[in-house]
Order: C-alpha cells, then structure tokens, then sequence
C-alpha cells in the first residue's frame, strides 16, 4: 500500500478514489433513471388530495402579535367542553389558567370541578385512589395508559394537546384546518370528483375512520368534535359561536397551552433587539474611529511620497482658506 | 517611507476636532461602546444567574391543606410542607398546663404556648419538624418515641430538649421549633404557608 | 509571537510586574490577542468568524452548563424535564432557545469560517495544521450537537440517534455489534440516552483545549490574509488589540442581533415539529431528517441506491465520512502556490459551483426523496467528491494565476483596495 502511493502519489491516490465514488454514482444514476421511466411510481393518494392548512388570521402571529385573552378564555371553554373528554394535557397546570386572566378563585374551582381526578394514594389503607385537582395540578388524562386509550376509542390513542401545536408544522392554523375540515372525499380539487374517486380508491374513509384531507393520511379515526354552531356556550359579548369560530378559538388555546411563555419572549426579544442596535451602532462607530487612524498611516506615506502630492496640496488650499496656516 | 509611525500632519484633522471639550467624541465613543458591553454582559448574567431560584412548580406547592380530624389527644402527625417535615400535634391539657407553668425567664427563647398557637385552639401546636441547630429532624412526634427531658421533641443529633410547646430548653439548639404560617379553614381543617 | 516587530508585553502596573513574573497570564492573552498579536491590516469580515465561533462555543457552554441543572436524562423524565425548564424554570424557556438555536448558529458561523478557508486557501503551508486541528473541532462538534438533540427525547432525538447508529451496522462484520457497543443497548434506550449526556457535557470543554491548540498553531505563521501573501513588514500589520477587537465587537454585536431575532422571534423555525413529540420507539415519524447542519451528509449517504460490489448502505456510509477525512488531506490535493482565490480564475469558478452543490445537498438531502430529488443528490455528490479529488489537483497545472501583489501594504494602496480593507474604509 505504501509503495502503491508512493508510486502513484497521494493525487493520483485522490484521484483515483474520485473516480471510483463517482463510477458509484453514475451506476446509481443510471439503475434509477431506468427504474423510474420503467415503472413510474403512482402518485400517492396523500399526496394527490392533502390539503394545504387553510388561512387563518391570528393575534398572535409576528413579532408584534399577542395572545388575546378573550379568546384563550373561549378557547379554553372549548377545550374543557369538547377536547377534554378524550385528551390530557398533561405538561400544562391549572395554576398556569391565570396566564389566561382568571383570579386564584376562579382558577381553583376549574381545577376542583375538572371531570377528571387526580390519582393519588388513600392515605389510610394504600390503595389507588382519586382526588380533586388542585391549582398546583397538571391537567390530568382521561386515561391511565395509552392501552386503555386505544382499548376506549376502536384503537385509535388521542394525543397530548400540551405541545400539539408545536407539533404540527403551523400548528395553529393546522388544529383549525383539521376541525373545519371534515368533508365528503374528493371534493374542493381541480379534477372532477368522479375521476379522482376512480382513480384513488384508497382515499375512502374505512371502517371508524372519517374523511379529513387536512389530515396527512386523509381519514382520521376522531370523529368531527365541533360539529354545530352554540355547542359550546360564549359568554356575553363574545363572537357568535360558530364552527369556524371555535375552531379558531380552541386552535388559539392549544398553541398558548405549548408555548405560554410566547408574549414573555417577544417582549425580551424588542428590548433585546433594541439595546443591541445601540450598542452595535455605537460599537461601529467606536471601530471606526479606531481604524481611520491606522489606515491613514498606510495612506499616508510621508509629505514627499509623489502619489500623494494632489491630495497635499488640497488639503493646504482647504487649510488656507479656513486661515489655518500650516508649515511644510 | 519614513513616516509611517509619524502620520503627516496635515491629514491628521481628527486632532483638532472637538479637542476643546475634556472628552473627546473618540473617547466618548469608546466609553459608550465598553459601557453598553459591560451593561449587556450584565443583562444576560441575570437569567443564567435567576434561573437557579424555586421554579414556578415548587412555588405553587407553597401552600398546603392538612386534615386533623383523626388526630386524637396526646398523639401527634407529621406532614411535609416544602419538601420539609411538619409536626401536628394534639396537646392534652396536661401537656398544655406543663407549658404554661414555666416562666418565660427560664427560656432561651421567651414565648408563651398561646404565642405559638392559635387562639381558642391552644391545643394544636404546628411546628416545623427541623431542628434548629443544624437541621436534623427531632423525634417525639410518634408514638414511642424519645421526647426528650421535657415531655416535648428530642433531636438525636446533638441532644437538644424541647417542651411540650416546641420550645428549646436543654441542648446547643438556639431557638424553638419554627411555628410555620398557618389558618384553620375549619375546625378540622388548617392551611399551611 | 510571530513577528520581530510584535509588541512585548509591558505591566504597567507593580501588580501587574509581580503576577507577570510569577504566572505571566497576562503575557499570554496579550500574545494571542491583545497588542502583541499583529494581525494582517488587510483582513475582510470574512476573518471574523473565527472569533465569533469561539463567541458561540462560550454561549454554548454557558446556557448548556445551566440547563445541565434542570435536565434529567431517564427515558422517562428526560422529554418532561425539558418541558419544565420551557414552563416553570425562571427564564428557562431563553436557556433552551439560546442553547438550541445557539447551536445552529455555531454551525452557520463554523460553515461560513470553513468556506472562507477553502476559498482564501487557508489551509495551504505553513497552515496545514490549523486547518486540520480546525476540522478536528468540526468533528467533535458533529458529535456533541448530535447527542445534544438525543437529549430532549423526542421523535427525532430517537429516530435520530436510531438512524446515525446505524451507520455503524453498514460495515461487515463488526458494524452490528459496535453498535451494539455504542448504545449500550439494542435500541437507543437508557443506557444510551445517559452516556450521550455525560459525553455531550464533556466534549464542549474537549472541543476548548482543541480551540487553543489551533489558535497557538495559527499564532506561529500568523493569520492568512485576502491576497494570501505573506506578512513582510511591519508596515502589513495591526496589532490585533485595539484594531481587530473593535473590528470583531461591532461585527459580533451586529451578528447576535441576527441570532436574537431568530431566538426571541422563530425559536422553532431551525427544529422539527416532531421533536415536540415524545419518543416513541413504537411509531416511526413519516420523513426521519437530521438537523439542518446535517443535511448535506445525509444528501450523500441517501445518494448511494445501488448495491455495486459492496452494499448500498455502506457506500452511503463510507462515502458520508470520506466527504469529511477528505478534507484532512486537502493541503496535498490542491498544489496552487497561490493561496488566495481573488487570483485564481479558474478556481474562483469551481468554488462557486462547490457552494451552489453544497446548498443543494443540504436542500436535497431534506427533501422526501422522490426520484428526481435523489438524481440531484447523485449529481450532487459526485461533483462533491470530483471537486476535491479530481478538480482541484489538477486546475492548478492548467490554472494561470493573476499577478500578485508585492505586499500587502502596496495592495491595500493600489487597486485592490475595495477587497483587501475593511468596508467603506478602503475608498477614501
């Protein structure tokens, strides 16, 4: 081996090694060049007829976008009169509903009232038992485990909602698209529904499963859960209860319950931004007085250096007029 | 080429500039820029240091509701409160009377037992179960358990006497037993912290 | 340290005498950047992100060092430990962004400092040392951000560590059982998740001493420069403090505002969605991609589709890590006695054509790899591999370079003034 690179030089050692990745590679090239135009892969059902997450506008959205309170509230009663039955949330507490604008009071009676208990150990007899949640409480799951999710909704595990949102790629407008966006298959495309019915048989929904294109495998085992207009109660004042509304407001809630700390962020994040303007301005500045000096003692090469004379005589002429008098 | 250390005066315009006022623009640049680097330095020093105080979870375990019903007289419960041990314990009245006879000159610490417990419930004396010398947990709150010389809490670390009120009578221990922030919620029912 | 004419250190101080003869500390950082470092005058921004990778391996080590007192690393706790630090810890939610996108700036900075060197032919003699000591810090820290996203326990930490593993099986006879050896386990389990914290811990400060072995390495020729002609008098020089701190403060200030606006405003925008799901060893996620930084290499290793004598897999595997130990031998590869790549024509040309190959394998090697994205990977990789193997040696007998400079200072006065000084300093 030695003597071989010796012989051929670690170049041509290189150069041979190129080669013979590339041979590698135009082989591959070529196999699946042949392969594709043989046997074209068939565009997948989900790909033909997922749908892009429709268009939502959000408070939040943006540097300078907040949560808005009322909402998270609406949000939150959506959340408590539809969601919570079959999903937990488990990283998010009810001590963190104050975020939401609600007193200790009202906080406390959410979580005292909250279907669900709190398992605990009878402190008596050791045996597993439940408790009402406390403020200090994370929302407990309605289930035990996962297997009896699974075993209570014809195998079908409904996830956390705590970082869902975070989850999804644009989770908020995601959560929205998918609850408005129970429909019959193949509708709302460019091709007729009856071609692409024969040509995507696959995307019907099968048996407990529901067509949703916004959901990435089409059919999705959670029937529709906002299904009516006033299925949840708005208080006074507060929009008109209508599905898109809801979807909305849960939509916003859940991307508050996985990033709570998002208002807190962008705030730091101006006043971050702004002191470092200053600083970097002042910064540059300060660099600039530095260096004018040094690239002057390259530019100026000395009073008889020839390249120099026409800038000389300017600056003298400047010096005379504003009556400086300057020897040499 | 001789000049390269000595720049011509002549382009040399920055001295003059400003050089009436005692600090200079330059200067005052090079200030500014240090200070506002210092003043950042400072600013992300605050999380990295802040982070190590309680987390919002431990601060909502702050406050806890204990429920007394099943303590009977003479008997005592320990409960933990802040990851640390809490003493309920149910005086009877001659636990109460030995408190009380001791004059207040003959403590360490001079408390009454009605100081360190509710009004109208002076049988009921919530202590923090840490010693307050160096902090071991004193025995005396289960039954059978040495109580000491003085019918009250005994902390095996390094002898120190408490009576019957949670006071400290005998041993290096400096102070009584710390009294926590409590209320009754009810008569069954108190809420520490 | 490097010239006749570097400044030596004076104390000015009786303090400042009395450390110095017995623990001349201050002599040293005086060397190695304060006035005793003189630094070629002619440097462009190019050359300031040297200093802001070391900026960004301290902001690594900072924020790392305090989430290290929140994060448990059990299987069980590890994903809802972060989830606390996020929720509950006192600016805990800062920590983690700064420590997550922290490192994808660390990466961006290091990416842009590499392409400098290759561009300023900063790794050609007397400097072969400062660039290998360079990729052996590029290494490490491949292995610390890898284990560091194992740690938050999601799908991707899981699938991730079970795909890089992996790479390791590709090799007969040993590959399986080393990754046997390297999880400790079957599958990416406890055992791993521990030691990958212990070791993404460790290798920062591992990743420090490399740091100061290169900067002492590059502190004896002294830094390149634009032109990539040698230093020759002192006239070519600043001394690195006051001229280069000013010059680095601005610029890293000016570059946190970029990493503070990533941070406060799209902390998200650089990670998987994914990864804020728990790991789930059951249900693999639909697309398994690395982190951005990663996308190139894995561009190479998915390019590799055919079984050709040896398995497709291990092509893949070996073609993955040869795109980065061929590096190390790069100052042999290229023959140019010209350094810079402001002289030489044709160079400039295939370097450019590198970055745009290099984007698109990054671009590629995270897409769903449908057959064309996989064609542009092949394409990809093997002008990857012709660029360093095969190009470089060879353009520089046919290369016909553009005169050089007589110094530095003379190129600073004549003509190439706009590339050789600093920005808006060079036209007066």
């Amino acid at each position: 081996m030695g003597q071989l690179l010796k012989f051929i030089g670690i170049r041509g050692f290189a150069f041979l090694i190129g080669l013979g990745f590339i041979g590698v590679l135009v082989i591959a090239f070529i196999t699946d060049a042949v392969n594709y135009f043989k046997e074209p892969p068939a565009e997948s059902a989900e790909h033909a007829l997922h749908k892009a997450n429709k268009d939502v506008d959000f408070s939040f959205e943006g540097p300078f976008g907040r949560y808005d309170q009322a909402q998270l509230q609406r949000g939150f009663a959506v959340f408590q009169n539809v969601c919570a039955s079959c999903h937990g949330m488990q990283y998010v507490a009810f001590r963190n509903l104050e975020d939401l604008g609600y007193t200790p009071e009202q906080v406390k009676a959410f979580a005292a009232n909250w279907p669900i208990e709190v398992p605990t150990i009878n402190p008596d007899t050791g045996e597993r038992a439940t408790r009402p949640a406390l403020p200090a409480d994370r929302f407990p799951s309605p289930y035990d485990n996962e297997i009896a999710a699974r075993a209570a909704n014809n195998n079908a595990y409904p996830p956390d909602m705590s970082l869902i949102a975070k989850a999804r790629p644009d989770g908020a407008a995601y959560i929205y698209s998918l609850l408005t966006g129970y429909q019959e298959p193949y509708q709302g495309y460019d091709e007729p529904a009856a071609e692409l019915a024969e040509r995507f048989p696959e995307a019907q929904p099968g048996d407990g499963l529901y067509h949703n294109p916004w959901f990435p495998n089409l059919n999705i085992a959670m029937p529709a859960p906002i299904t009516a207009d006033g299925q949840v109660e708005y208080p006074e004042g507060a929009p008109e209860a209508t599905v898109e509304q809801m979807s909305a407001d849960v939509a916003a809630f859940l991307m508050w319950a996985a990033e709570p700390k998002a208002d807190t962020r962008k705030n730091a994040g101006l006043a971050v931004l702004i002191f470092l303007a200053f600083a970097t301005t002042f910064a540059y500045l300060s660099y600039r007085q530095i260096w004018a000096e040094a690239k002057r003692k390259v530019v100026a090469k000395g009073p008889l250096d020839p390249e120099h004379m026409a800038e000389r005589e300017e600056a003298k002429a400047e010096a005379a007029e504003a009556g400086r008098g300057v020897k040499g | 080429m001789a000049t390269v250390e000595q720049p011509d005066p002549l382009l040399n315009e920055d001295k003059t500039d400003g050089a009436g006022d005692g600090v200079r623009r330059r200067d005052f640049l090079d200030i500014a820029a240090v200070s506002f680097g210092a003043v950042g330095v400072g600013a992300v020093a605050f999380p990295l240091l802040n982070q190590m105080s309680p987390p919002a979870d431990v601060l909502a375990l702050a406050s806890i509701e204990v429920d007394i019903s099943k303590v009977e007289r003479g008997q005592a419960i320990k409960t933990s409160w802040r990851k640390q041990p809490v003493f309920i314990r149910n005086l009877t009245e001659a636990e109460i009377a030995e408190a009380n006879a001791v004059p207040l000159s003959a403590l360490r610490e001079p408390q009454t037992l009605a100081e360190r417990t509710k009004e109208g419930k002076q049988n009921w004396l919530v202590t923090m179960g840490v010693c307050t010398h160096l902090g071991c947990v004193p025995l005396g709150a289960a039954e059978g358990e040495n109580k000491g010389d003085y019918d009250g809490y005994f902390c095996p670390c390094h002898g120190s006497h408490y009576d019957t009120a949670g006071r400290i009578r005998k041993g290096p221990a400096p102070t009584n037993l710390v009294v926590p922030d409590f209320e009754f919620v009810s008569d069954t029912l108190i809420r520490i912290g | 340290m490097s010239f006749a004419w570097a400044k030596p250190y004076e104390p000015k101080t009786q303090l400042g005498h009395w450390i110095d003869q017995r623990l001349p500390l201050p002599r040293m950082v005086h060397g190695a950047v304060g006035g005793g470092y003189p630094v070629p005058r002619n440097l462009n921004y190019a050359w300031n992100f040297g200093v802001l990778a070391g900026v960004f391996l301290m902001i690594q080590i900072v924020t790392g060092i305090v989430l290290a007192m929140w994060y448990n690393s059990g299987i069980a706790t590890a994903f809802s430990s972060v989830e606390h630090v996020m929720r509950d810890v006192n600016s805990g939610w800062f920590l983690r962004y700064a420590h997550a996108n922290g490192a994808s700036f660390f990466f961006i900075v290091v990416y842009i400092h590499i392409f400098r060197g290759l561009f300023y032919g900063s790794y050609k003699a007397p400097r072969e040392l400062v660039w290998m000591l360079g990729l052996v810090v590029y290494l490490l820290m491949m292995a610390t951000a890898f284990m560091g996203y194992v740690l938050p326990w999601g799908q991707m930490s899981y699938w991730g560590a079970q795909v890089i593993t992996g790479f390791f099986s590709a090799f007969p006879v040993v590959g399986e059982p080393l990754r046997v050896f390297l999880l400790g386990g079957f599958a990416p389990d406890q055992a791993a998740l521990t030691r990958f914290f212990s070791l993404h811990y460790l290798l920062p400060f591992v990743i420090a001493a490399v740091v100061i072995l290169k900067t002492w390495a590059l502190h004896i020729p002294g830094s390149s420069n634009p032109t990539g002609v040698d230093v020759k008098t002192e006239k070519d020089t600043l001394p690195f403090h006051p001229f280069f701190t000013a010059k680095d403060g601005w610029f890293v200030l000016a570059f946190l505002m970029l990493y503070a606006a990533v941070l406060f405003f799209a902390p998200n925008a650089l990670g998987h969605p994914d990864n804020y799901i728990e790991a789930n060893p059951l249900a693999t996620p639909a697309h398994i991609v690395p982190e951005w930084y990663f996308l190139p290499f894995y561009g190479i290793l998915k390019a590799f589709t055919v079984d050709f004598i040896l398995p497709a897999k291990l092509w893949g595997v070996i073609a993955m890590f040869g795109s980065i130990l061929l590096l190390f031998l790069l100052p042999w590869l290229d023959r140019s006695p010209i350094r810079s790549g402001h002289y030489r024509p044709m160079f400039k040309v295939f370097f450019a054509i590198l970055i745009v190959d290099v984007l698109l394998l990054g671009w590629a090697g995270g897409a769903e790899p449908t057959a064309p994205v996989v064609a542009v990977m092949q394409i990809a990789t093997a002008y990857y591999f012709a660029h360093f193997l095969i190009i470089l040696p060879l353009i520089s007998k046919f290369e016909k370079p553009l005169p050089l400079p007589n110094s530095i200072s003379s190129s600073v006065l004549h003509g190439e003034a706009e590339e050789s000084a600093p920005y808006g300093l060079a036209k007066a």
